[in-house]
């Protein structure tokens, strides 16, 4: 992964960054004008890239470029099977989103989608398979809406080293782990708490609603989520959950993991459920650097006045330096930091809406 | 023979075949376009074969969303883009 080309998904296009010499970030292309690209997969080492295109009307579109995002070609998108005349789906089978796409260690391409389906391709996006060992899972049924009417999977983990090893996350849907490259599934979600459900079902494991997760790519066993109701880790692979609260809110959409140490990653909270903006309209990113004892609060070059930026879920990343940052909002806002948050500056604020930021 | 078009909005992503074909329901036409570009299938019909709900249909002048629809030997078929969005 490269820390300068970064790529930043938006509600009009798909727009690539340049990291120039002196560190400052500048656009290089924008590919799909005007398009909505839900989702993009930087390019491997050969250039092959995927971008997610939700086109409203005339559905989502998956798009392949062999020359890192010079030219493109529509591929195969995922597509659900035929919807059974079973009375209890509660979601009806149709691509509504992709909100992941990620590579295994294998080259094998994963999709994760709104309903809820799990896609994997194995020939470089020219085909798509439905995984139905998740989709047939009796608790896939209790899914539910987290961010949109329907569940969707927000979060793909491969396992740096071993391609039959994946972790999920669903919103709402919990943590689900495979071991066996997806032909069997379990739920791994202890330590975690649902406050927006009765509280007979606060640890119900199914219907957690992870907004983000994220595993250390140089330890693979430690985990970091942002939930809906709060900031878990994990250093045993999801076996167990630690909740950790730091100030000014464990509230928000994204987490960055540090790439090689596990002690470290970055948030960017917001004041929850009643009012979606930053805490006191001053945006901040936490850090901590101890796993979670303790946190820092990251203001220096963010707006600090009448701020209404949001951080969605993929809005948050860390390059492979561990300290290059890429952050952006809702509201179109782009900012990079080059020392692990301890400064940022602004590369755009007029951008559309900005749904994922990769590098890479 | 039952005429069939599709919105000049579509050509930005894929190709958009204009044709008449001996086709006695909408489903017929539009599989008959298909046929031509099978890419097409999936901007007007989702995954379960159902009509987009923002892709407005008419047929002989009326707003179709019923793809069972029958035609007359010389229905004109339109296949247009609803005002949604932003």
């Amino acid at each position: 992964m490269t820390d300068s080309r970064a790529w930043v998904a938006t509600r009009k296009g798909l727009f690539e960054l340049q990291r120039e010499a002196g560190g400052a970030w500048h656009i290089a292309r924008l590919s799909f004008i005007a398009e909505p690209v839900s989702m993009v997969l930087p390019p491997d080492a050969n250039g092959f890239m995927l971008a997610a295109l939700n086109l409203g009307h005339f559905g989502v579109k998956l798009h392949a470029s062999d020359d890192a995002g010079q030219s493109w070609r529509e591929v195969a998108c995922p597509s659900y099977p035929e919807q059974p005349d079973e009375p209890n789906q509660p979601f009806p089978w149709k691509l509504n989103l992709i909100w992941s796409l990620e590579r295994a260690a294998d080259g094998s391409l994963w999709c994760g989608t709104l309903p809820g389906g799990l896609f994997v391709s194995r020939d470089r996006g020219e085909s798509w398979q439905l995984v139905e060992s998740l989709w047939k899972l009796p608790q896939r049924l209790e899914w539910f809406g987290g961010g949109y009417p329907e569940p969707g999977i927000h979060s793909i983990c491969p396992h740096p080293q071993d391609a039959n090893d994946l972790l999920i996350g669903i919103s709402c849907g919990g943590v689900w782990r495979t071991r066996d490259g997806g032909a069997s599934w379990s739920v791994h979600t202890q330590g975690m708490r649902a406050d927006f459900m009765p509280p007979e079902r606060a640890d119900d494991p199914n219907i957690q609603d992870p907004h983000r997760v994220q595993r250390c790519a140089a330890a693979p066993d430690v985990l970091w989520t942002q939930h809906h109701c709060g900031i878990w880790r994990s250093a045993d692979h999801g076996a167990l959950w630690q909740e950790l609260k730091p100030a000014p809110s464990s509230f928000g959409f994204a987490v960055a993991a540090h790439p090689t140490d596990p002690q470290t990653a970055w948030f960017a909270p917001a004041v929850k459920d009643e009012r979606r903006i930053p805490v006191e309209a001053a945006l901040c990113v936490t850090r901590t650097r101890d796993g979670g004892q303790s946190f820092e609060v990251l203001r220096q070059g963010l707006p600090q006045q009448h701020c209404y930026d949001l951080i969605y879920r993929h809005g948050l990343e860390v390059g492979a330096d561990g300290r290059s940052l890429l952050m952006g909002s809702t509201t179109g806002s782009l900012w990079a930091s080059g020392d692990g948050g301890d400064s940022w500056q602004a590369v755009s604020n007029h951008l559309p809406p900005i749904y994922a930021v990769r590098f890479g | 023979m039952a005429r069939i078009q599709f919105t000049p909005q579509l050509r930005r992503f894929t190709d958009t075949p204009e044709l008449e074909c001996a086709a006695a329901t909408l489903a017929e036409a539009l599989a008959a376009a298909f046929v031509l570009n099978p890419r097409l299938r999936g901007y007007v019909l989702d995954d379960q074969g159902e009509l987009r709900p923002n892709v407005a249909v008419f047929v002989d002048g009326r707003r179709s969303q019923d793809i069972h629809q029958t035609l007359r030997a010389d229905s004109q078929v339109f296949v247009l883009q609803a005002l949604s969005g932003g």
